[in-house]
């Protein structure tokens, strides 16, 4: 059996146990749980990810406990 | 000011009118994903969140509808991978209108948590292409990889599929 045929033959399978989804509409408006969302949390267009600034207190703590590698540093830079 | 334009610029009623244009056909990717509707409404609303946020990065003549469906298959996306074992399966039974009477209730059910089992990542384009038969095309759109990926994850879903249901002595497939 090719792969395409073993595919095909899964996607009937498949069909049997799961139904594609048919109505598509949300039950209700979201534009005020969207309100309610940005209200809560806004989405400042410059926010920065929480990742970033742990990724920053890494590096400013690497340069404190580690001064040795500030030249390495500006060598790559 | 288009609309596009003012909408980038972070005006909130050229965001409220894209909101209202797009809602409904994000909806219904995301439903497609997630096969739980109050959840792909919470997604919904979560995806026009990460829209209006980084709406810096958006260029205004750029095709907003791609963008709007990508972002919403990211949100669905980090919903599969973290809530795979907290949510119950959606209920998808009774199964589709022309289901073999021969396969019994069980086979379905070992079927579908099969299929509910399979990494997110494969989970993802398996229930686009084999499910719902979106496009290779559109799934690699909405994925952000190529159609040639979306096609080795759709085999290797199958691969996974066809290997569990085996050992749970669901012979769907000769070996």
């Amino acid at each position: 059996m090719s792969n395409d045929e073993i595919t095909k033959k899964m996607k009937e399978l498949l069909k049997q146990a799961i139904s594609p989804v048919k109505e598509s509409d949300p039950r209700r408006d979201l534009w005020p749980q969207m309100l309610a969302k940005l209200e809560e949390q806004p989405a400042g267009a410059h926010a920065i990810p929480w990742f970033d600034w742990a990724l920053a207190a890494l590096a400013g703590a690497a340069l404190i406990f580690f001064p040795g590698i500030i030249p390495a540093l500006f060598y790559h830079l | 000011m288009e609309l596009l334009e003012r909408f980038a610029a972070g005006d909130l009623e050229a965001f409220e009118v894209l909101f209202r244009q797009h809602q409904r056909e994000v909806y219904a990717w995301i439903v497609r994903i997630v096969r739980d509707k109050g959840i792909a409404e919470d997604l919904t609303v979560e995806t026009f969140w990460r829209i209006y946020k980084y709406r810096a990065r958006f260029k205004p003549d750029g095709n907003f509808r791609a963008w709007a469906r990508r972002i919403g298959t990211n949100a669905a996306f980090d919903h599969l991978r973290h809530a795979r074992h907290e949510t119950p399966l959606p209920e998808d039974v009774p199964c589709a209108a022309g289901a073999d009477p021969a396969v019994r209730r069980e086979v379905r059910d070992q079927i579908r948590n099969a299929f509910y089992e399979l990494p997110a990542k494969y989970r993802l384009v398996a229930t686009l292409a084999l499910v719902e038969e979106e496009s290779y095309a559109d799934i690699a759109q909405a994925v952000g990889i190529s159609e040639a990926l979306v096609k080795i994850r759709v085999f290797r879903a199958v691969r996974m599929l066809r290997k569990k249901l085996n050992s749970l002595g669901v012979e769907v497939i000769a070996k």
